[in-house]
């Protein structure tokens, strides 16, 4: 399956190269010769539209989820590692996070600001961060008081030090499985936000593309069809991602830890 | 200081972690606050060149003095001093200079090393921290002193999880002395190794404290190995200090009604020798009851009404034998 | 690797060349290769090695309860006559508990938590076909034979302290009356003064019930106050065999020896303690011949060759697997060491 993903993967590569008309023959035929994967209502090449959009799609997921993990990886730290208030306070504000519906806040924020595609990568990033501070956060509770730590601190190191050199590079495992999950949720989120109509116009997006392509159904089912398999197929490749690294570390965790 | 003064000093030290109540339990409580009583005001000096053993069973807050004494964490009252100054009350960068001649090796050889360090760079860390010398220089000084510690030459590229618990044991002491420190808290160092692979530790440090005139303050709850690393022995039970001396006189001839309990429940590994067991009931309170008088009143044989409301002074019976006992 | 035994002494388990192994991802580890002991009624035996020499995995083979990836290879178990490692399940299932019992390693840690102990004691022994009535009685006074409170049967596990819990699995261990007991590593992660208090139990408990017992310790200090007899592993191989007082007098085995010296004590002089160089092998690939050779001062081309016999040394039981068991002395050892270095 991993397979899969990387295919997609390479696909913005491919069509990068390619210089398809992305506004081609004004004919409707789907699976006509020259089109693999037929045309739109428009007349424009289904399959370049599914290649590019997928360059949407993971711009989007990787952007956000990356967002996503610093935030949530520096915010999470502070709060595990200095405690007292500062925990409190952001603790309290990842409860109210996590309790707010995001898609809707997405919503009011496209309908407010407007729906260009930075923008709306930039809000998801801004809105899923909360469930990785949280991981961090409980990782940083444990780690703290391990030996190796606290015998950097007797060496004299500095909470910087300690935090960036020990901390939070062996915490990050599960917030790395974890941004694997959201790259594939912020695709969706953002397919989601396009077939409302309130992604953005000027690019490709597989939602924008199911969102336009549900009119003609009776027409062209491959329309709605192509895209949707692309982004389901997508995203399912980052969870199975994400399931195989949580695999190889769990052997390997046992392994390290214990004797031989 | 004078060669035989005093380099570590602790008075009156206390140390208490506060016992998180529930929310709602904060208010129904009266009173509030439950705290845990670690170490409940200890005085223990330690000689330049000594090593002193602090032994007593889990609870009775050894662990917890060996953090504070290498400075990991902050007294709750009470006063340490380390060559005549005290480390918490000095300004950050000061306490990172003194932080060179404390040093603690931890019991645990599984955690006490960062996994994604190799064991070379996790002894240079420390050189790299106070900018010793130049990179290359770190490198022969960690190099050397993993050579000291006795790990082998082609283990020092290696990463934690390729060590046994005795090698890696040999790093974090190798970590330890790097920066050539005057004290060194160990805490518990041989107690989660193999039994084969203790004597080997615990010879090495003594040649280490002997080549580089270290001053330990070895933590075990094994009195056996204490009496082997140590001159000095300091016993505790729940959270103060009951009994110190030298190590063959406490050992012959323990005062404290605790350590008479402890010396005679020690088993000896000879399958003649026969022991006379010191009787005793009851189990050890919580620390974080409050009590009033000595400690040990609940389970002693000797005790009287005197010893369950005023907390016995430690004071010098016999020369050089401190004992907190109204009874001796 | 048998060991002699005297004319009428009622033996209650003989083990007889028993080898078992682990499959594992890298491959075979043979954890225990050919190993002989015998148990006598009121004999109390003891295992002694560090970790990984297969201990706790050969005596968990006579009773048969080995996880899942490990085989008996070879030998025999002797119970009364019968061979348990041959017994159909069911027949072996009667003899669990009701004749052999054992109290693993860290046990106390999995008492059921949400249930109350004296009832953990009393279910067991029902369905064991005993009625309540009876059975609660039976745990009632046997808590008390171990030294605790018939009133602490209504309590719940967290409210035992460890040594406590310990003593209550003793308990349970012996509620059928077995006629042998397996504790393995009865006195690790205890205090001190608890420990003692739960060598006392079993030596008393021992006593009174004429029971044979096997403890099982890397402890050796534990092994030479309660047992009289013991069996010394290495490497998943009997290194040493016999008295416990013949053993630590005369140790005929250079593991023994080294290993006897390695351990501080309270008492006697305060002598430099004996490092053994190395570490114990991986038992996937393990050293041919003698186990030990490549850490042992002593060890000679013969030993990488062939794997010594168990020599007889003095009368008696005791045994040492060497090639030149009972002709060297510590300071042969100490000498040879110190040129290695």
């Amino acid at each position: 399956m991993l397979v899969w993903v990387f295919c997609s993967l390479a696909a913005p590569a491919l069509t990068s190269h390619d210089p398809f008309r992305f506004v081609g023959e004004p004919y409707l035929s789907p699976g006509a010769p020259g089109h693999v994967f037929g045309t739109d209502h428009l007349g424009r090449d289904m399959f370049s539209r599914v290649i590019y959009g997928s360059r949407t799609a993971l711009l989007v997921g990787l952007v956000s989820a990356g967002i996503s993990a610093l935030l949530g990886i520096l915010i999470g730290a502070a709060a595990g590692y200095f405690g007292g208030v500062i925990d409190d306070l952001i603790s309290r504000s990842i409860d109210v996070f996590l309790m707010i519906p995001v898609f809707f806040l997405l919503i009011l924020a496209t309908a407010i600001f407007g729906s260009n595609i930075n923008f709306v990568t930039l809000a998801i990033g801004l809105t899923i961060w909360p469930s990785n501070a949280r991981i961090m956060r409980s990782q940083v509770l444990t780690l703290k008081t391990r030996p190796y730590v606290l015998a950097s601190t007797a060496a004299g190191a500095s909470p910087w030090r300690l935090l960036f050199t020990h901390i939070i590079p062996n915490g990050i495992f599960p917030v790395t499985v974890n941004s694997a999950l959201q790259t594939g949720s912020a695709m969706l989120t953002e397919a989601g936000l396009s077939f409302l109509g309130l992604g953005d116009p000027n690019i490709v997006s597989w939602g924008q593309m199911v969102q336009l392509g549900q009119r003609y159904l009776n027409l062209s089912w491959t329309m709605v069809a192509l895209p949707g398999l692309a982004l389901l197929s997508l995203v399912a490749g980052f969870s199975l991602v994400g399931d195989g690294l949580t695999a190889v570390a769990n052997p390997r965790l046992l392994r390290g830890g214990g004797t031989k | 200081m004078t060669s035989n003064g005093v380099l570590v000093e602790a008075s009156g030290l206390k140390k208490h972690y506060p016992l998180r109540t529930g929310f709602l339990a904060s208010f129904l409580r009266s009173g509030g606050r439950r705290w845990v009583r670690a170490v409940d005001g200890i005085d223990l000096q330690i000689h330049r060149g000594e090593a002193v053993g602090l032994v007593g069973e889990s609870g009775s807050g050894k662990s917890t003095t060996g953090l504070v004494m290498a400075l990991l964490e902050k007294p709750t009252a009470g006063e340490v001093r380390i060559a005549g100054r005290n480390p918490f009350a000095l300004q950050a960068r000061d306490l990172r200079e003194m932080r060179k001649k404390v040093q603690i090796i931890f019991q645990d050889p599984y955690l006490t090393l960062d996994p994604r360090f190799r064991v070379i760079d996790t002894v240079r860390e420390p050189l790299g921290i106070h900018r010793i010398g130049t990179r290359d220089r770190r490198q022969q000084m960690a190099a050397r002193a993993l050579e000291e510690a006795g790990l082998p030459k082609n283990l020092v590229d290696r990463y934690p999880h390729e060590l046994s618990g005795g090698q890696r044991q040999r790093v974090a002491i190798a970590r330890a002395m790097v920066l050539e420190p005057e004290f060194v808290v160990a805490d518990e160092p041989v107690s989660m190794l193999d039994v084969s692979v203790r004597a080997g530790i615990m010879s090495l440090m003594v040649r280490l404290k002997e080549q580089h005139q270290v001053t330990y303050l070895f933590i075990s709850h094994d009195l056996a190995v204490c009496r082997y690393m140590c001159e000095r022995i300091a016993v505790m039970y729940l959270g103060r200090i009951v009994e110190t001396g030298d190590r063959e006189s406490l050992l012959q001839e323990p005062f404290h009604p605790y350590t008479r309990l402890l010396v005679s429940a020690v088993p000896v590994p000879d399958p003649k020798a026969s022991r006379k067991r010191v009787q005793v009931s009851g189990e050890i309170p919580s620390s974080s009851e409050i009590i009033q008088g000595c400690g040990f009143y609940s389970r002693c044989q000797e005790a009287s009404p005197e010893c369950a409301e005023s907390v016995p002074p430690l004071r010098e019976v016999a020369p050089g034998r401190l004992v907190a006992c109204h009874k001796v | 690797m048998s060991a002699k035994t005297g004319p009428d002494r009622p033996v209650l388990l003989k083990v007889e060349d028993l080898s078992v192994s682990y499959r594992l991802s890298e491959g075979q580890v043979e954890a225990v290769d050919g190993v002989s002991f015998e148990l006598d009624r009121g004999e109390t035996l003891g295992l002694v090695g560090e970790s990984g020499c297969g201990k706790t995995t050969a005596a968990m083979a006579v009773i048969r309860l080995l996880p899942d990836n490990g085989r008996v290879t070879s030998g025999r178990a002797l119970f009364d006559g019968t061979d348990l490692l041959q017994m159909a399940a069911q027949e072996l299932r009667k003899y669990r508990w009701a004749r052999i019992s054992v109290i693993f390693q860290g046990a106390m840690n999995s008492l059921n938590p949400v249930q109350r102990v004296g009832d953990q004691l009393v279910s067991a022994l029902m369905l064991h076909g005993i009625p309540r009535k009876e059975a609660e009685q039976r745990a009632a006074e046997m808590f008390q034979r171990v030294g605790l409170e018939a009133s602490r049967l209504t309590g719940y596990p967290h409210e035992f302290s460890g040594g406590m819990r310990q003593r209550a699995l003793i308990a349970l261990a012996l509620l059928l009356g077995p006629d042998i007991v397996i504790c393995d590593e009865p006195t690790t992660a205890l205090d001190v003064v608890v420990q003692d208090q739960v060598v006392e139990t079993l030596k008393h408990l021992q006593q009174r019930y004429n029971q044979g017992m096997i403890i099982i310790s890397h402890d050796i200090s534990v092994i030479a106050e309660t047992c009289g007899s013991m069996a010394v592993m290495y490497a998943g191989q009997l290194v040493e065999y016999g008295g416990t007082v013949e053993i630590f007098e005369n140790p005929g085995h250079p593991y023994t020896a080294m290993l006897l010296r390695s351990f501080p004590s309270i008492k006697g002089e305060l002598r430099e303690l004996l490092t053994i160089a190395g570490a114990p092998p991986d038992l996937s690939k393990p050293p041919g011949g003698c186990r030990f050779h490549p850490r042992c001062p002593l060890a000679e081309q013969r030993c990488r060759d062939k794997r010594p016999p168990a020599r007889s040394l003095g009368s008696g039981r005791h045994t040492a697997s060497c090639h030149f068991a009972g002709q060297f002395t510590l300071d042969d050892i100490q000498k040879k060491e110190a040129g290695r270095r």
